[in-house]
C-alpha cells in the first residue's frame, strides 16, 4: 500500500479527485444520452485550443514572477498580429504563419515594457500584473476604434471604421490546424493531429528552452534571487526574458485559440482570458513558484475535459443550463486553492 | 554606602539547553558607574533583558537567581515594571519618533496635562498638553546631562549625537529614575560627541544616578567606570575597581581563553602579493566598510576578524559585487571591476557567503543544481551542445560532479537529488564550499564558515579549507568572528574595527594583542 500512498502524495489529492470526477462523467455520459465520440473530439480540440496559453505561464512562474495574470498583454499582441495580417489580406496557412511573425514582434515589444514595470514591483507581481492586464485591454479597446483598419470584413458596417466585436476567420485561417490533411478520424472521434502537433512543438520548444543555460539561470532566479545574483546572474535580465517569452507565447496561444474558435474577438474579450489558463496550470499541479510542462499538459486536459463534459452531462441530468456557473466555480476555486498552498508542488 | 542599589545574585539562564549565563553576581552602589564588557555572545544582552523583565526571558523558561533592588527582591514581568521601579534603558538603536521635537520625545506618554471641561465628561484622556511645562521639563532633563540642545528641534533634524542625548534625557526625565542602562551608547557617536556623553554620564553619577555602561570601546569603559565587570561565556570572569586597570588587561580578560593553537607548519610557498585591496569602502547595512587596505600573499590563508557590526563581513561582500563598493582591488596586478558580481567570478574569485540559506543555497533545488549552477553560468561547464545550435544542461555531468564532492567533503545526504533545504546546517555549509570549489577559484573568500554548525562539521570544514590551501595552493581569505578558528588555520589575521583595519598580526601573536585591536584602542595602527 505504500506505493499507493506515495503516489497520492506525489500526484496530489486535487488532481486525483478531478481525474476521478472526469472519468465518472465519461462513464455516465452514454446513460444520459451524451455521445462519447463527439465528446472526445471536443476535449481534444479544446485542449489544443488552450494549451499554448497555459504553456505561456511557465517561464514567468519559473523566474519567480508568479502566475502571469497579465496574460492579456500577450493576447493583445496576438490580436494585433492577426488583425494586421488580415488587413494585408493574407489567408490560409501563410496568413497564420505571418500573423505569428507579427505576434512575436509585438509580443517582444509589449513584453519588454511589461517586464520593465514588473521589475520595479518585485514581490507584488501577481497583483500588479492583473491590473496591467486589465489596463492594456481597455487601452486597446480605444485603439481598436482608432487604428486605421479599413478591410470591410474587419470594420463595422455602418460607420466604415472601428473594428467589429468579433471578426470571422472563415475566409482567412479558420481551422487551419484543426482541420487539415493530418486530421485522423476513428469512428465518430476526430483527432486534430495538426493542432496537437503544433502544441507539442511549442511545448518542446519550452522544454528545450528551460534546459538551456538561460533557462537554468531563470529557474535559479525564481528559486533564490540572491543565490543567482551571487553566481553572477542578472536578476532583472532573467525576469525580462521570462516575461517576454511568456508574452510571446500568450500571443501565439490566442492565435491558436482563434483559428480553432473561428473568430477574432476584440474589445473586452481578452479581459478574463488569463483565469482559465491559470486554473488549468494549477490543476496540473503547479504552484506559484514552480511549474513544468507536465503540469501544463495534465492541467489543460483535466480542466478542459471538465469544461467540456460537465455542462453536457450535468445539463442532460438536471435538465437545466449550469455550464457557466460550474465553469466559474471550478476555475476561480482552483486559483484560490492554489494561492493558499503556495509552496507545495506536485510532480 | 550602606546598602547596594541593585544586586544581582547567582543569575543563570538557559536557552533551549544552551547555557548563556551562569552564576552571574555583582552589585551596583548608588551613584556608581559599572562598565560591563564582553565579546559578542558573552551574555551582556541577555543579562540586561533579564534585568528589564523582557517577555522573551519568561517565554524561554525564565531565569535562575534573584535580583534585589535596594535590599528587596524584585521580579519584573514586563519592561513597564522595570521602568516603574526606576530603571531606565537606552538601547543601541534609537527609539525616537523622527517627526516629533525633542520635548515631545522626552515627555512622550508622560506629558504634562491641563484639564478642561471635556475631562469631566469623557475622562482624563481628553486633557490638553501643557506645552510650557513640557518644555521646561525637557529643558531641565537636558541640562542635567550638561549639554545644550534646543528642546524644540525636530529629532529628524538632529545630528546623531543629539539624538543619543535626547534618548538619555527621556530616561532621566522620570522622577524616580535610579539606574540607567546604556547599551553601546557611543557606537554611533564621533569621538568628540562621545567625550561629551562620557562627561554627562559622570555628571549623572554625581547626582546619584547609577549607570551600567556597556561598550566595546574599552578606552571609554576604563576612563568612565568606577568598577568593571567582565563577562565571558556567560560567567563573570573579573569584577574589579577600574582604577589602575589598563585596556590591555581588560582585553585579555575578555577574550583570554586557553586555546591550544595547533602548531601545524604554516610556511608560504612564494612570497608575492596576490590580492591587493586599497581603500575599499562598502555600503553593506550593519557592516559598513569605511576604508580598508591590505595585501594577501599567494597561497596564504588570510584571516579577517573583529566584532560583529564592525565591517568585516562587508569586505568579501563588497569585493564580490553583492553590495555597493568603491576603491581599488587588484588580483595578480590586474584591477578587478567592483559592483559586478559576474566579472569578479569570471576573474577567478569565489565566495562562500555567511548567509548560507539566504545567499548560499537554492533551498528548493537538488544538490547537483546547487553545486554545479555557478560553474555552469560562469564557466559554461555542464552544458552539452546539440548540433551546434543550442546547448542544454548536462544532467549526467552535474550528477557526477555532485557525487564527487559529496564523497570528498563527506556530505551526508540521500543522494544528489535531495533538496538542499533538507540537509543539516553543517552539510549545507559543505554544499556551499563544494559550489565554490567547483569554480576552481584562484582565490576563495569564506565568510563565517562555521557559524551555526556542530563541532564535527566545523572540523571537516576547516580541514577542507586547509587541505585545499595546501594541496592546490588555493589562496583563501577567511572572515570569522571566532578568533580561535582564525588562529588555528590562518597565516596572518587582520582585525577590523569601525570599518577600518585596526592591525594585522601573525597567527602566533598573543591573544591580548588581538583583544587590544578589537577594543577600538588602536585607531592609528593601520595596515601593518
Amino acid at each position: 500500500m505504500k506505493w499507493l500512498k506515495d503516489f497520492i502524495t506525489d500526484f496530489g489529492w486535487p488532481r486525483i479527485i478531478i481525474a476521478l470526477f472526469l472519468m465518472a462523467l465519461f462513464i455516465a455520459a452514454p446513460f444520459v444520452g451524451v455521445k462519447l465520440g463527439p465528446s472526445f473530439t471536443d476535449v481534444f480540440n479544446r485542449f489544443g485550443q488552450n494549451a499554448v496559453m497555459v504553456l505561456a505561464l511557465v517561464p514567468m512562474v519559473q523566474a519567480g514572477c508568479g502566475l502571469n495574470f497579465g496574460l492579456p498583454v500577450g493576447i493583445v499582441a496576438g490580436l494585433l498580429g492577426a488583425l494586421i495580417t488580415m488587413q494585408i489580406g493574407l489567408t490560409g496557412f501563410t496568413g497564420f504563419v505571418v500573423s505569428i511573425v507579427f505576434t512575436v514582434f509585438f509580443g517582444s515589444l509589449f513584453g519588454w515594457f511589461y517586464a520593465a514595470l514588473l521589475n520595479r514591483v518585485k514581490g507584488e507581481e501577481m497583483t500588479i500584473s492583473m491590473y496591467i492586464g486589465f489596463s492594456i485591454v481597455m487601452l486597446f479597446s480605444i485603439l481598436w476604434l482608432v487604428l486605421p483598419f479599413t478591410k470591410p470584413t474587419l470594420v463595422m458596417g455602418y460607420a466604415g471604421e472601428g473594428l467589429r466585436r468579433s471578426i470571422s476567420l472563415e475566409n482567412y485561417w479558420r481551422h487551419v490546424l484543426n482541420d487539415n490533411a493530418l486530421t485522423i478520424q476513428i469512428g465518430s472521434v476526430i483527432f486534430p493531429t495538426g493542432l496537437i502537433l503544433f502544441v507539442a512543438l511549442c511545448a518542446f520548444f519550452m522544454f528545450i528552452f528551460m534546459r538551456t543555460k538561460t533557462g537554468t539561470a531563470m529557474t535559479a532566479v525564481g528559486s533564490n534571487p540572491d543565490y543567482a545574483r551571487a553566481s553572477g546572474v542578472s536578476i532583472n535580465k532573467m525576469r525580462t526574458s521570462a516575461t517576454i517569452i511568456s508574452t510571446i507565447f500568450g500571443g501565439i496561444g490566442i492565435l491558436v485559440y482563434q483559428q480553432s474558435f473561428g473568430f477574432v474577438q476584440v474589445y473586452d474579450a481578452p479581459l478574463f482570458m488569463a483565469f482559465p489558463a491559470i486554473s488549468a496550470l494549477l490543476i496540473g499541479g503547479a504552484s506559484v513558484n514552480k511549474a513544468s510542462i507536465v503540469n501544463v499538459i495534465i492541467g489543460t486536459l483535466l480542466f478542459q475535459g471538465m469544461l467540456t463534459m460537465t455542462p453536457s452531462v450535468i445539463n442532460s441530468m438536471l435538465q437545466t443550463d449550469m455550464s457557466e456557473v460550474i465553469r466559474i466555480i471550478v476555475s476561480n476555486g482552483m486559483i484560490i486553492y492554489a494561492l493558499t498552498r503556495k509552496t507545495k508542488v506536485a510532480k | 554606602m550602606s546598602e547596594p542599589l541593585l544586586s544581582l545574585k547567582n543569575i543563570s539562564k538557559e536557552f533551549y539547553g544552551n547555557r548563556v549565563l551562569e552564576d552571574v553576581s555583582f552589585t551596583i552602589n548608588k551613584g556608581e558607574i559599572i562598565g560591563l564588557v564582553g565579546e559578542n555572545g558573552a551574555g551582556k544582552t541577555t543579562l540586561m533583558r533579564i534585568l528589564f523583565g523582557m517577555p522573551v526571558i519568561a517565554e524561554t523558561g525564565g531565569f535562575g537567581g534573584t535580583i534585589e533592588l535596594e535590599g528587596t527582591p524584585v521580579v519584573f514581568t514586563s519592561p513597564f515594571d522595570a521602568l516603574d521601579a526606576g530603571i531606565g534603558m537606552v538601547h543601541q538603536e534609537f527609539s525616537l519618533i523622527p517627526g516629533f521635537t525633542a520635548t515631545e520625545n522626552i515627555t512622550l506618554n508622560r506629558e504634562s496635562l491641563k484639564r478642561n471641561f471635556m475631562c469631566d465628561i469623557f475622562g482624563e484622556r481628553m486633557s490638553i498638553l501643557d506645552r510650557a511645562a513640557m518644555h521646561n521639563r525637557a529643558q531641565a532633563a537636558i541640562e542635567r546631562l550638561g549639554v545644550k540642545i534646543d528642546p524644540e528641534t525636530l529629532v529628524s533634524e538632529m545630528p546623531v549625537g543629539h539624538k543619543q542625548f535626547t534618548e538619555i534625557a527621556r530616561e532621566i526625565d522620570r522622577k524616580q529614575v535610579k539606574l540607567l542602562v546604556l547599551d553601546e551608547p557611543t557606537a554611533v557617536l564621533t569621538e568628540s560627541e562621545a567625550e561629551i556623553l562620557l562627561a554627562s554620564i559622570r555628571n549623572l553619577a554625581v547626582q546619584g544616578i547609577s549607570v551600567i555602561f556597556i561598550s566595546h570601546r574599552l578606552a571609554e569603559v576604563t576612563s568612565v567606570a568606577d568598577k568593571i565587570v567582565v563577562l565571558r561565556d556567560g560567567k563573570v570572569v573579573k569584577e574589579t575597581p577600574a582604577k589602575n586597570v589598563t585596556i590591555r588587561d581588560v582585553a585579555g580578560w575578555m577574550v583570554g581563553r586557553d586555546v591550544k593553537i595547533e602548531s601545524h607548519e604554516r610556511t608560504l610557498v612564494e612570497n608575492r602579493v596576490y590580492l591587493s585591496v586599497q581603500n575599499l569602502w562598502v555600503d553593506m547595512p550593519g557592516e559598513t566598510v569605511r576604508s580598508v587596505s591590505f595585501d594577501v600573499n599567494k597561497g596564504e590563508i588570510f584571516g579577517i576578524g573583529g566584532l560583529a557590526g564592525q565591517g568585516k563581513l562587508g569586505i568579501p561582500n563588497g569585493i564580490m559585487g553583492l553590495f555597493p563598493a568603491g576603491g581599488k582591488v587588484l588580483l595578480d596586478d590586474k584591477e578587478l571591476p567592483l559592483n559586478n558580481a559576474r566579472a569578479v567570478l569570471e576573474a577567478g574569485l569565489a565566495f562562500v557567503s555567511e548567509d548560507r540559506r539566504g545567499v548560499g543555497l537554492l533551498l528548493d533545488e537538488s544538490l547537483d543544481w546547487n553545486i554545479a549552477f555557478t560553474a555552469m553560468q560562469i564557466k559554461n561547464q555542464f552544458l552539452t551542445s546539440i548540433l551546434n545550435l543550442f546547448s542544454l544542461r548536462d544532467a549526467k555531468g552535474m550528477t557526477k560532479l555532485a557525487q564527487e564532492y559529496i564523497q570528498a567533503l563527506e556530505i551526508r545526504c540521500t543522494g544528489v537529488k535531495q533538496k538542499a533545504k533538507e540537509l543539516s546546517g553543517g552539510n549545507q555549509q559543505k554544499v556551499c564550499l563544494a559550489k565554490a570549489f567547483a569554480l576552481e577559484p584562484k582565490l576563495l573568500f569564506v565568510s563565517e564558515p562555521t557559524r551555526g554548525i556542530d563541532v564535527g562539521a566545523k572540523t571537516i570544514v576547516l580541514d577542507t579549507l586547509r587541505r585545499y590551501n595546501k594541496e592546490y595552493g588555493m589562496t583563501i581569505v577567511m572572515v570569522s568572528s571566532e578568533l580561535e578558528e582564525l588562529r588555528a588555520i590562518c597565516h596572518r589575521i587582520a582585525i577590523v574595527d569601525e570599518g577600518r583595519i585596526a592591525g594585522i598580526l601573525p597567527y602566533s601573536a598573543a591573544i591580548e594583542e588581538f583583544g587590544y585591536l578589537m577594543s577600538g584602542s588602536a585607531k592609528e595602527g593601520g595596515a601593518a
